[in-house]
């Protein structure tokens, strides 16, 4: 990794990136459609930055996450990473390149080995950066430890014994270990105490402040993103629906998505009235084959051109884009 | 506030769970009243006993490893606490129904919709069959479900999470209950479809003015939907009081943490207040007010004496003696 | 900056107390012993264990303590507790403690000694059985598990049969059809691996050649080499292999290891396909460790607790399977006793002599017992649901 790459602003580039799942039926297994769970997703993270992607269950969010870090193989489209196509590597290339982007998990009962020591899962990063001498890997261990909030002596007990925002913190300190420049937060907070979260998100602030990290955090939770991130990327089966500054998304928000993901957002101020035209009744629909816009059967805007044509993903105001041409219309 | 206007009265209730080396005081001293046609939200973190109070009014606590061991559950006239398992059946669906957090797991997968809905109301009401699927056809509609007549066949699997939710609060109204237990039901629904539940519990309200129970752990649903709040912790009640003392002037500690540490877009690039510490065990307490040893106001005697609840009028109750002296005092 | 430089932040917050420090040893023994069953059972193991130990010193050797294969005819046929006739006998024949604790068999061998030396083998029959076959199932489960959905390509296949049946054509005879098979499949591999840059470009390339279509998963092929095992009554099979070869207590320890390593593969398969989805197998591919640490350090721990149990019923079953053959004849060879031996000789004289079937009958049976209830009180305790949060 050439020092030139080190000073790239933009550590991570997505461009197309699609993956698609087949769906087998019949007794020969034939292929009769596909679930196309990410299908055309492009964003860029700057170094130093956090870009938060947003959406409901099903979008393709996590799927993104684990595209990016090549636990899925991708069918399309480029992953850049540091300037590095990291897309077409194979397993065996891509290996110098695994510390550089670490992921920390929603669940903090699965994400920790239950037989291992705490100590000993976020020490097996440390062997992957090749310390030898057992006293130096202690003393950094203890050094991760104590970045995270956790106190060194409970490096060798177990994760039942912790509660879930300790282990949480825990999952943060493996992730560390390697010393990693991005890492994508897979909706960390969602099963953590409301008291615990504002904790766990402090924590991913001062370590982003301290080590000049870069963050992809995924979420559902559209005022956690807003807080944290600098931009913000709203998800819709797969394809990303309106990409701007947090600010932007809240103020000038363009996609009907957005807008109805505002608006059901329960206000912690005085009551407000949902605007009931926004949203239409979810049905379960499990054909994965939609000509045209993706949101429109949900969509209160809907017109007949949006069942005809691709929708495209265009410039609407200084990065802002959006995926709908009613709303590049007005 | 006169006594008629009371429809369940909580009283003092205490449950504690044994097991073989510690007892777990998960309700420890809880009262709470729930008036006709408003909607009560108990709010709290995990661990603070919201859902084991609600199972109690139902006499739903599995008694081997929980005990309750004090308190009254007044309903009608009736201290539930006192019935019988027959005297409880027919209360249960009847004048009281509840609405569960999984609507993956509280539908029965092996019947149809119909066959569901239709079961709690045969064993409450006596209804002849004709009239039976015009009742669940009128249920589904009135729970906002499009396409009635095709939902009725279906089974769970073929409904979106939204839409079991739905037929979950269809089979609490099918008897037309005085009062609907909510427990969480919208943690595990998507942001777009728990606006939906809530403007349909808001509709239900109005229409059949029965009382609601919120139980949930989201200030933000609290706000959106409550008419007064009791805020838990560690197995009793901190805080009371309308929705709108709460949220614009909490007096307990605890409250005044939980607002401040909410994110927000307005919040951005300002250090996050937090609740240091977490939620204690409940069969490890700390002596004295259980928050104390996370709360920015301790003072010494907070270790020593159970805080009892301070009125600050207008049935504002909160349980901090320390704020109680010293009204200006805010986080 | 880099994480050594970063100045360590004092009281970052508040420490949550932890509850007091239990190992697993301690909390695993504190629900294995709300079991009393289980209890009774390890006792009875431990017992077993130690009375194979010491037996076998106590018989080994030309002059042991208690001689199992001491022939006094006079002496044939005496009931339990019966002292011996000391007229008849030489002074070193007379049984160690003086009375014949356990009665004589037809040849007039103690019964006790015989059962001391049939317990070792027992054990180690027991113990080096299951052993190998936990070893394989192990090992072949993990491979199921862990690579399951890896496709065999048909070309793999092709040149594996090749490979298989020129080597057996040339042992057959049939030299020059043998070597041909041979050469080609050589030749094959040589151009597979010289052109294999070409064909790993796409995953779904838009030619598809004999390199990409896919034969048979590795998981489909492994399962039913399990299936097919599981198709031979394995007592049978057991017993002609042994009839086959030359009769040792090696190789029925061997054969039967080798038939009995289908359960332990389905339970390690089975826990491996729900690990891989588990949040921290993700982890650790992403932190970039090799999938052969992936599997032994991470994954096979998690795993054990199935294969504990079936161990521990799969030592029963196999002391029952030693048994079964030795009563038939085809066990260990004489006069080593062992308790199917001693089950065997006392077939003929069920009326005469009742302790000759009784005696081991029970002994079998409390061990397999034991055993069984140990492995049903593991499996509840080892049962992930009762884990509790300190």
């Amino acid at each position: 990794m050439n020092s030139k790459n080190r000073n790239n602003p933009i550590i991570l580039c997505v461009k197309d990136l699609k993956k698609h799942f087949p769906i087998r039926r019949g007794f020969l297994q034939k292929i009769s459609g596909w679930v196309k769970a990410v299908d055309g997703v492009s964003f860029e993270i700057e170094r130093g930055k956090t870009m938060g992607l947003v959406g409901e269950s099903g979008c393709g969010k996590t799927t993104v996450a684990r595209l990016i870090l090549k636990l899925l193989a991708l069918d399309e489209g480029k992953i850049i990473y540091q300037g590095v196509d990291i897309g077409r590597l194979s397993e065996k290339e891509m290996k110098p390149h695994r510390k550089e982007m670490q992921i920390v998990f929603q669940d903090p009962f699965g994400s920790l080995n239950p037989r291992m020591t705490v100590g000993q899962s976020v020490e097996e990063g440390l062997r992957i950066l090749g310390i030898k001498n057992r006293r130096m890997r202690k003393a950094r261990l203890e050094k991760l430890m104590e970045m995270v909030g956790m106190s060194p002596d409970s490096t060798d007990r177990y994760p039942h014994e912790f509660s879930g925002g300790q282990r949480q913190r825990i999952g943060i300190a493996r992730a560390l270990s390697v010393e990693p420049s991005l890492i994508i937060c897979d909706e960390p907070i969602s099963a953590l105490d409301v008291s615990i979260q504002a904790q766990i998100i402090n924590l991913l602030k001062d370590l982003q402040d301290r080590l000049g990290l870069s963050y992809l955090f995924i979420s559902h939770d559209l005022n956690v993103v807003g807080y944290l991130c600098n931009t913000i990327a709203v998800m819709y089966m797969g394809q990303i629906m309106e990409y701007a500054s947090a600010e932007d998304i809240f103020d000038h928000p363009h996609h009907p998505y957005t807008r109805s993901l505002l608006a059901a957002i329960p206000d912690s101020g005085p009551q407000k009235k949902l605007a009931p035209t926004l949203i239409k009744e979810d049905i379960f629909d499990s054909s994965a084959a939609l000509e045209g816009c993706k949101y429109r059967s949900m969509c209160s805007m809907e017109a007949p051109r949006c069942g005809k044509e691709q929708v495209l993903f265009e410039k609407i105001g200084e990065g802002h884009f959006v995926r709908c041409w009613k709303a590049m219309k007005k | 506030m006169t006594d008629n206007n009371i429809l369940l009265s909580v009283q003092d209730l205490k449950v504690y769970f044994r097991s073989a080396d510690a007892c777990a005081r998960a309700v420890d001293g809880v009262s709470f009243d729930v008036r006709k046609k408003e909607t009560v939200c108990i709010v709290g973190e995990s661990g603070c006993g919201k859902t084991v109070s609600a199972l109690s009014i139902l006499g739903l606590v599995a008694t081997p490893p929980g005990e309750i061991i004090d308190g009254r559950i007044v309903f009608a006239g009736q201290n539930l606490l006192e019935l019988g398992e027959k005297e409880m059946q027919k209360i249960r669906g009847n004048h009281i129904a509840m609405v569960f957090q999984e609507p993956l797991t509280s539908l029965n997968p092996v019947f149809t919709i119909e066959d569901q809905i239709s079961e709690a109301v045969r064993i409450h009401k006596k209804v002849e069959t004709e009239s039976l699927h015009e009742k669940c056809i009128q249920l589904l509609k009135d729970v906002g479900i499009s396409d009635p007549e095709q939902r009725l066949e279906d089974y769970p699997h073929q409904l979106s999470g939204g839409q079991r939710q739905r037929v979950m609060i269809a089979m609490a109204l099918a008897c037309d209950p005085d009062l609907i237990i909510a427990d969480e039901p919208t943690t595990a629904l998507d942001v777009t479809v728990q606006a939906q539940i809530l403007e349909l519990f808001g509709a239900i309200q109005t229409k059949q003015s029965m009382s609601i129970v919120y139980i949930t752990h989201d200030l933000g649903v609290v706000a959106a939907i409550a008419d007064r709040v009791y805020v838990m912790y560690a197995g009793m009640i901190t805080e009371q009081g309308n929705a709108e003392h709460i949220f614009r002037n909490a007096r307990h500690p605890y409250t005044q943490g939980l607002l401040a540490s909410l994110p927000s877009l307005s919040k951005r690039g300002k250090r996050l207040y937090s609740i240091p510490g977490a939620v204690p065990d409940p069969a490890y307490k700390p002596a004295g007010c259980p928050f104390h040893p996370r709360c920015p106001h301790k003072a010494p005697s907070c270790h020593t004496e159970y805080p009892n609840m301070c009125d600050y009028g207008q049935g504002h109750l909160a349980r901090c003696p320390i704020l109680f002296q010293d009204k200006g005092r805010h986080i | 900056m880099t994480l050594n430089e970063t100045p360590v932040a004092k009281n970052f917050h508040v420490q949550e107390p932890l509850a007091p420090k239990r190992t697993r040893m301690e909390e695993f023994w504190r629900l294995f012993r709300q079991n009393r069953l289980a209890i009774m059972g390890l006792f009875i193991f431990i017992l077993f264990f130690c009375c194979a130990i010491t037996g076998l010193f106590l018989t080994w050797g030309s002059k042991p303590v208690f001689d199992p294969s001491l022939v006094r005819l006079e002496e044939k046929l005496r009931p339990p507790f019966s002292k011996p006739n000391l007229d008849l006998l030489e002074p070193d024949q007379v049984p160690t403690l003086n009375f014949y604790l356990m009665g004589t068999d037809d040849l007039g061998r103690d019964v006790f000694s015989r059962m001391l030396q049939g317990a070792w083998v027992s054990l180690t029959v027991g113990f080096v059985a299951v052993g190998i076959s936990v070893l394989i199932g192990i090992f072949m489960g993990g491979i199921a598990g862990y690579f399951g959905q890896h496709y065999f390509k048909i070309d793999q296949i092709l040149w594996t049969l090749f490979l298989v049946s020129g080597t057996g054509l040339i042992f057959l005879g049939v030299t020059r059809l043998g070597t041909a098979l041979l050469l080609l499949c050589l030749a094959y591999i040589v151009y597979a691996v010289l052109t294999r840059h070409r064909f790993r470009e796409k995953a779904t390339p838009k030619r598809r050649s004999m390199f990409h279509i896919n034969a048979v998963s590795v998981d489909t092929l492994i399962m039913r080499i399990v299936d097919i095992m599981l198709c031979f009554p394995s007592f049978f099979l057991i017993l002609t292999v042994v009839a086959i070869l030359p009769a040792s207590i090696y190789n029925i320890m061997i054969v039967i290891g080798l038939t009995s390593w289908m359960g332990t593969t389905r339970f390690v398969r089975a826990e491996f396909l729900s690990l891989r989805e588990q949040d921290f197998v993700a982890a650790a591919k992403a932190l970039g460790i090799g999938n052969l640490r992936i599997i032994f350090r991470h994954m096979m721990p998690n795993s054990v607790a199935p294969v504990l149990v079936s161990a521990t019923i799969g030592i029963a079953s196999a002391i029952l399977t030693e048994a079964g053959l030795s009563f038939l004849g085809f066990g260990v060879p004489p006069p080593h006793a062992t308790w199917g031996n001693i089950l065997s000789d006392g077939k003929n004289f069920i009326f005469d002599a009742p302790w000759l079937t009784f005696i081991p009958g029970i002994t079998i049976l409390i061990v397999v017992l034991s055993f069984n209830l140990f492995g049903e009180g593991l499996r509840d305790v080892l049962n992930p649901k009762l884990r509790e949060r300190h």
